[in-house]
């Protein structure tokens, strides 16, 4: 008798815990999805003031520039969404960067290959950036979809969070992975 | 006179800049002028004899839908040749606002510089953030031509000083005759569509709207839609199922199928909602005498006179389209009445009338000026 109680005494205590414990997991699975979603927010940001820095340096010619300007204007303040606008942004990047002999029309112009490669850097870290964003959202989304978490409402109120997505491989031709960038950034 | 002219656009793709080019320089030949258009385009596009390929263009976001431009630095090259080969009289950009070759031009050139400004993009920032790129070239504009009053806004708020209106023209004549498709319009009367189906400025959601109201109280009423770009089965999968078979999709069709493509329907409908400065294939409608019914925007206010030579409806309202358009499809003395009221409108706008109206501007900005020669000042970029 006495041993079935703290049995049943002991199974509680040990649901308890565990569902507690998975309450705060998808807690701090939310929090950690906020502050991977406030990185993605810099490094785009990032990439946009450098990309208007290239287009207002006098490099290049003046279509180019403004193509790249108007992409950046749109993706601050267009009122289109914004997966949409900072993939424009990509594409307008592209298309400046895949000219034919881009690079060395710039080369040995003062400050120009640093620059450009600034460039590169912060598209780059815009993908890493996404990438470990999305991670976090499709770890967090699992684990709210669990049907105990979904019984008892582990996640309160938080909102299930909404992945990113964009096209942010900055050379063309790359394939949906488009990591190759990283090679061309360091070449 | 030698005249050179700028095409900002890809040659390829249909597109008002590009025909109101095409039309402009084919006026000035049968006027006895000598001209050279430079344009973007594929290396493999056949191009008209006064045409040049500038290479390459791709197709790059701007302004809130996909255009195929020639920029960078290959194709400034490829304009300074140009300019350098030609021996110009008069140099006549076209938007040069797009990042495109009009204004690579107006940056590699000196000279009578002339600019026409087509498309009205409300105020942005973004020039005012590349001022300092984009003044080098605009500075060189010596006259400057506005395709509306709202164009002419445009260029006012953009670039400052002022310009004068010259309306596009229309080939009025290619418009007026045609065969109607097989078929068509049929006893259930028919409301047709021109433009790209991608492009949501250009209203086709609105039109699918509104049809979704107008199709089921009218058996045999049809959408005969033609344009470039998209998946008919995306236009259609919009349409409800019991209606789909009443929307025809054509894609792109030529010139030619164009004119018959207007003389297949009763009511030509233009529901764009904003982002037009004149509306041509509004304007070639009425040269073949269609009654339109368009949105009440700036643009198809002005050239339909206030409504006087075409129906207006709320821009974006489908509900009042449906009202309006249904309203002339039972009305037929009233259609008569818009499609001559129309045609008459129209004249104003054929190509004779405004290639006159555009060499006048081209004799004031040579008066007292050498010819368009290369810049010298254009940074040591490779000739």
């Amino acid at each position: 008798m006495i041993a079935d109680i703290i049995l049943i005494i002991a199974g509680a205590l040990f649901v308890g815990v565990y569902v507690s414990w998975r309450a705060g997991r998808i807690d701090r699975l939310h929090a950690r999805v906020d502050m991977a979603r406030v990185a993605l927010d810099v490094t785009l940001l990032r990439r946009g003031s450098l990309a208007l820095e290239l287009a207002t340096s006098g490099l290049l010619d003046p279509a180019t520039s403004l193509l790249l300007a108007a992409a950046v204007h749109e993706a601050r303040n267009g009122d289109g969404p914004r997966d949409l606008a900072e993939s424009d942004l990509t594409r307008a990047l592209r298309a400046a960067f895949g000219q034919p002999g881009f690079r060395s029309s710039l080369s040995g112009i003062d400050g120009a290959d640093e620059l450009l490669a600034e460039v590169e850097t912060a598209s780059h870290q815009v993908f890493l950036a996404r990438k470990f964003y999305n991670d976090l959202v499709g770890a967090t989304r699992d684990a709210r979809r669990r049907p105990l978490a979904r019984t008892l409402r582990l996640a309160g109120r938080a909102k299930a969070p909404e992945f990113f997505e964009m096209d942010d491989s900055l050379l063309g031709d790359l394939g949906p992975g488009g990591h190759t960038m990283v090679t061309t950034s360091h070449e | 006179m030698k005249i050179g002219i700028t095409c900002p656009y890809s040659w390829d793709v249909p597109g008002g800049v590009q025909q109101h080019i095409r039309d402009l320089a084919e006026a000035l030949i049968d006027e006895g002028h000598e001209v050279s258009v430079i344009t973007a385009a594929d290396d493999d596009t056949p191009l008209p004899p006064y045409v040049v390929g500038a290479g390459r263009a791709v197709p790059v976001p701007y302004n809130g839908s996909v255009a195929r431009l020639s920029f960078g630095f290959l194709s400034a090259s490829r304009v300074r040749r140009w300019v350098r080969d030609g021996g110009f009289d008069v140099l006549h950009v076209h938007e040069p606002e797009i990042p495109s070759l009009s204004l690579l031009a107006c940056w590699v050139a000196t000279g009578p510089i002339v600019a026409t400004v087509h498309t009205a993009i409300p105020r942005s920032r973004v020039l005012l953030v590349t001022y300092p790129v984009v003044r080098t070239g605009m500075e060189k504009i010596m006259g400057r031509i506005a395709v509306s009053e709202a164009a002419r806004t445009t260029l006012v708020e953009h670039i400052g000083g002022d310009a004068v209106v010259i309306p596009n023209g229309v080939a009025t004549r290619r418009y007026r005759k045609a065969d109607p498709l097989p078929g068509w319009p049929g006893p259930g009367g028919a409301i047709g569509f021109l433009g790209r189906l991608d492009e949501p400025r250009k209203g086709l959601a609105v039109l699918l709207k509104a049809f979704e109201i107008l199709g089921p109280e009218r058996p045999g009423l049809r959408l005969l839609i033609a344009g470039p770009s998209g998946d008919a089965a995306d236009v259609l999968a919009r349409v409800p199922a019991g209606l789909r078979d009443r929307v025809v999709l054509l894609g792109q069709v030529s010139e030619e199928d164009k004119v018959r493509v207007l003389h297949s329907v009763d009511v030509f409908c233009s529901p764009n909602t904003g982002g037009e400065s004149f509306g041509i294939v509004t304007a070639e409608a009425m040269a073949a005498g269609l009654p339109i019914v368009a949105s009440d925007i700036e643009a198809f206010r002005q050239v339909l006179r206030g409504g006087e030579a075409g129906a207006l409806f709320a821009t974006g309202d489908p509900t009042d389209l449906a009202r309006v358009a249904g309203g002339l499809l039972d009305d037929e003395p009233r259609r008569a009445e818009l499609s001559a009221a129309a045609q008459a409108e129209v004249a104003r706008y054929d190509w004779s009338v405004v290639a006159r109206d555009v060499f006048q501007v081209y004799e004031t900005v040579v008066l007292g000026s050498t010819q368009v020669a290369v810049a010298a000042d254009a940074r040591g970029w490779p000739a």
